[in-house]
C-alpha cells in the first residue's frame, strides 16, 4: 500500500489522509517525528495545549521482513523537559501502521468538550469515537476490551490513568504479540495524548505487504543482516539473560547508581541480577526468551512469574530493575516485578517514577529499601492521583523541588538512568548534550566504555568521551529512523557486514541509492533539527549540564567526580 | 597467592559465583580461565579490582578478578 500521512484534528474532530511531501519521503521513525514536530509545532507552545502535536511514525523498514525492525517512534514537545521529544517502543503497532501505508499519524488540536475519545486506524483512514467505558481504567483492561470489541488481531496504543491525569512521567503503551505492553516510556508523552483526550488508538490488522523497489536485493541484504545479528555473541547473552545481565557488570565497574546516586555499588546486586532472574524464570516456569514483535531474532524480553508460577511481568528491563532496585535499595526481584507491572498498568515511566521514588526516600517520605511502601504509594497514591501521587508521578525533578532535596539526578528535568556519569564519563556527555534530556539510549557509550563493543574507551578518563558520545548520538539518530531496535547496535558496531546490509535494505525498499555517508548525514541533520527546536524553545548550552552534586560529591568505589568544564561539554556540538 | 574470582552469566553454570582461589604467583586472567575450563576466547569483559583489564595482565595477591561473557543491553 502507498505511504501516506494520516492526520487527526481533535479540535474539530476531522480526520484526513495526505500525500507524503517530497521532503519527508526519505524519512521514517525519529527522523520523521522530529522533522514534523520541528516544522509544525511552535517551540514556545505549552506542551499540553492545543498547539502541540503528537506524532507516531514507524521506522523506514518497519513492516518488512527485516529482523528487529518493528520500532515505533513517538514525538511531540515534551511536558517533562520542555524540549522536543522522540521516544521509541517495540510492540506490534509499527509493523501494523506501516502495512496500512501510514507513514505518520499526526494528532493535533484539543477537544473543546470534556469528553474522551478513541481512534481507529483503518486502510481508509482514521475514525474518531467517543469513549466512556474505559475512562480511568488501566492499560491491561484497555487491551482486553479492545480485543473483545474488535478482535484479538487489532493493534493497541493506549494511556493509563497517569496519562489521563496529565502526569509528567505518563507513558504511552503499545500492545505486544501476547497482549502485554511495551512503552514509549520517557518524556511524558502519555500526558500529551491525555491532553488530546485520546484514551486509546486501535489499529486494523491489514494483510497487505510492504511494496519493495528491489525484492531480490532486499532478500539478500535482510538475510545478511539477520545472520550478523544472530551470530553476535551479545545477541546470544541478551536472549538468555535479558538486559538485566547488566546489573552485575555495571555494579562490578562501580557505576551502578545506588541509594539515590550516593554510591556506585549495591550490596544486593546479585539478588536483582540477570543471572538470578534467569534461574527464577527457569524454576517458576516463565519464558527466558520472548520477543516484543515478530521478526526479532535477539529476543531480549522474557516472561517472569511469581513464586506460584503466576504471570507477574514481561519485558522486565535492566533500567527498570535498577531504578526500583539499586537506586531505591530494594533487593527483592518479586517486589520490583510487581512494581513494574503496576507502573505498566497505570501507564507511567518506570525509570522516571522509580528515580522519583528514590528522591522521595531521600526526602524521608519513605525509607530506602521499603519496597512494600513503594508498591502502596504506586497503587494508592499515584494510580489514584492523590497530591503525593501526583508529585511522584511528575518525576524526580518535581519531587526534589517539592521537598527541598538538592541531590536530584535529572538533566533538563528528566531522570538520569542506570549508569553513574562520574564512573562512566562518556554517558555523562550523552546525558548533558542529548536533545531529549538525560537519556542513555541517545548515545549509548556504555557499549564502548564498559562492554568492549566498538573498541574500548576508559570510563574514568575524560579522554575521547566527547567524540565517542558525538559519534554514537549521530549514529543512533539515524538508526532510530530505520525502525531497528537499539540492540542491533552491537552488531552494527562490531560486524562490518551489518551497516552495508542495513543501507542496502533501505535502498531496496525505496529505490534510493544511499551510502553509509548519507546515513551519517541523516543522523547529523536530525540532531541539528532537534537542537534548533530546543533553542527556539529557550534552551541554551547552560542547560547542557549535569546537576552540581556530581561535581561536589565523589562516588565510591572509584572516588570519581564529574570534572568536565562547560566549554569541554559544548565541543560536542562542533560538527 | 590468593585471588578472589567472580564468574558471571553462563560461566557460572557448573562452577561458582564468587570464590577465593589459591593460584600460582603472576597468573593471568586467561590462565585462571584455563584452569577453570573456560575458553578464554569467550571472555567479553575482564575486570581486575573494578577496572577493565586485558587477558594477559599478571594478577597479584588480593586482586579481585571478574570474568564476564560478551554482554549487552541498554
Ligand atoms: S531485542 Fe528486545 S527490544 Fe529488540 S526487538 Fe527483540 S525483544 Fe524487542
Amino acid at each position: 500500500m502507498k505511504d501516506r500521512i494520516f492526520r487527526v484534528n481533535m479540535t474539530n474532530l476531522f480526520t484526513s489522509i495526505e500525500e507524503v511531501p517530497a521532503a519527508w519521503a526519505a524519512l521514517g521513525g525519529r527522523g520523521l517525528t522530529s522533522e514534523i514536530v520541528a516544522a509544525e509545532v511552535d517551540p514556545s507552545c505549552h506542551p499540553l495545549g492545543a498547539s502541540n502535536k503528537l506524532v507516531f511514525a514507524p521506522g523506514l523498514l518497519s513492516g518488512t521482513v527485516a529482523a528487529n525492525s518493528g520500532r515505533l517512534s513517538c514525538g511531540a514537545k515534551s511536558p517533562l523537559t520542555g524540549t522536543i521529544k522522540e521516544s521509541n517502543a517495540g510492540g506490534t503497532a509499527a509493523q501494523m501502521l506501516a502495512r496500512l501505508g501510514c507513514k505518520a499519524l499526526v494528532i493535533e488540536g484539543k477537544p473543546q468538550e470534556d469528553k474522551w475519545y478513541s481512534l481507529h486506524v483503518t486502510p481508509q483512514g482514521v475514525t474518531i469515537s467517543e469513549e466512556t467505558e474505559l475512562v480511568g481504567k488501566g492499560n491491561f483492561q484497555v487491551v482486553d476490551t479492545v480485543h473483545s470489541r474488535l478482535g484479538q488481531q487489532h493493534g493497541v496504543i493506549t494511556i493509563g490513568p497517569a496519562g489521563e491525569m496529565l502526569l509528567l512521567a505518563a507513558n504511552i503503551s503499545v500492545k505486544d504479540p501476547d497482549g502485554k505492553l511495551r512503552s514509549h516510556g520517557r518524556g511524558g508523552l502519555g500526558a500529551v495524548m491525555g491532553s488530546k483526550r485520546i484514551k486509546f488508538i486501535a489499529i486494523d490488522p491489514a494483510d497487505s505487504t510492504i511494496p519493495l523497489a528491489d525484492p531480490e536485493t532486499f532478500k539478500k541484504a535482510s538475510r545478511t543482516f539477520a545472520k550478523a545479528l544472530l551470530e553476535h555473541p551479545v545477541s546470544q547473552t541478551l536472549g538468555e539473560y535479558g538486559t538485566d545481565i547488566l546489573i552485575n557488570v555495571v555494579n562490578e565497574a562501580g557505576a551502578l547508581p545506588t541509594r539515590n546516586f550516593t554510591k556506585g555499588q549495591f550490596e544486593g546486586h546479585d539478588a536483582i541480577s540477570g543471572e538470578t532472574m534467569h534461574e527464577l524464570i527457569k524454576k517458576r516456569g516463565g519464558k527466558v526468551k520472548h520477543f516484543c514483535h515478530k521478526g526479532c531474532v535477539i529476543q531480549c524480553s522474557q516472561v517472569y512469574n511469581d513464586k506460584n508460577g503466576k504471570y507477574l511481568t514481561s519485558g522486565f528491563e535492566y533500567e527498570s530493575i535498577w531504578a526500583m532496585g539499586a537506586d531505591c535499595c530494594v533487593d527483592d526481584l518479586d517486589i520490583i516485578a510487581e512494581a513494574d507491572h503496576l507502573m505498566d498498568d497505570i501507564g507511567i515511566d518506570t525509570i522516571e517514577t522509580s528515580v522519583a521514588m528514590g528522591v522521595a526516600m531521600e526526602a524521608g517520605i519513605l525509607d530506602f529499601g521499603n519496597g512494600k511502601e513503594a508498591l502502596r504509594i504506586l497503587r494508592e497514591e499515584v494510580a489514584k492521583g492523590t497530591p503525593l501521587g501526583r508529585i511522584i508521578g511528575c518525576g524526580a525533578g518535581t519531587v526534589g523541588k517539592t521537598f527541598g532535596v538538592t541531590r536530584v539526578p535529572v538533566v533538563k528535568n528528566q531522570a538520569i538512568p542506570a549508569y553513574d556519569p562520574r564512573a562512566v564519563k562518556g554517558i555523562g556527555i550523552t546525558y548533558a548534550t542529548s536533545t531529549m534530556g538525560a537519556d542513555h539510549t541517545a548515545g549509548y557509550t556504555i557499549a564502548t566504555n564498559l562492554l568492549n563493543s566498538g573498541g574500548h574507551v576508559d570510563p574514568l578518563s575524560k579522554q575521547g568521551q566527547v567524540e565517542l558520545s558525538r559519534n554514537l548520538q549521530i549514529a543512533t539518530a539515524a538508526v532510530d529512523s530505520t525502525g531497528m531496535c537499539i540492540f542491533t547496535a552491537f552488531a552494527i558496531l562490531d560486524d562490518e557486514r551489518c551497516l552495508p546490509a542495513l543501507v542496502d535494505m533501505i535502498n531496496a525498499r525505496f529505490g534510493t541509492s544511499l551510502t553509509a555517508d548519507d546515513v551519517t548525514a541523516l543522523g547529523k541533520r536530525i540532531l541539528k533539527t532537534e537542537r534548533q527546536f530546543n533553542m527556539q524553545a529557550g534552551f541554551t548550552s547552560a542547560h547542557d549540564r549535569l546537576p552540581e552534586f556530581f561535581s561536589l560529591e565523589a562516588v565510591s568505589p572509584h572516588n570519581a567526580t564529574w570534572d568536565f568544564s562547560g566549554r569541554e561539554i559544548d565541543e560536542f556540538w562542533d560538527f | 597467592m590468593k585471588v578472589r574470582v567472580r564468574l558471571f552469566g553462563a560461566f557460572r553454570q557448573g562452577r561458582f559465583r564468587d570464590k577465593i582461589l589459591d593460584l600460582e604467583a603472576g597468573i593471568t586472567p586467561s590462565g585462571v580461565m584455563e584452569s577453570l575450563g573456560i575458553d578464554a576466547g569467550k571472555a567479553g569483559i575482564i575486570m581486575v579490582n573494578s577496572r577493565h583489564a586485558s587477558l594477559d595482565r599478571a594478577l597479584s595477591e588480593g586482586d579481585i578478578l571478574a570474568v564476564f561473557p560478551a554482554v549487552g543491553g541498554g
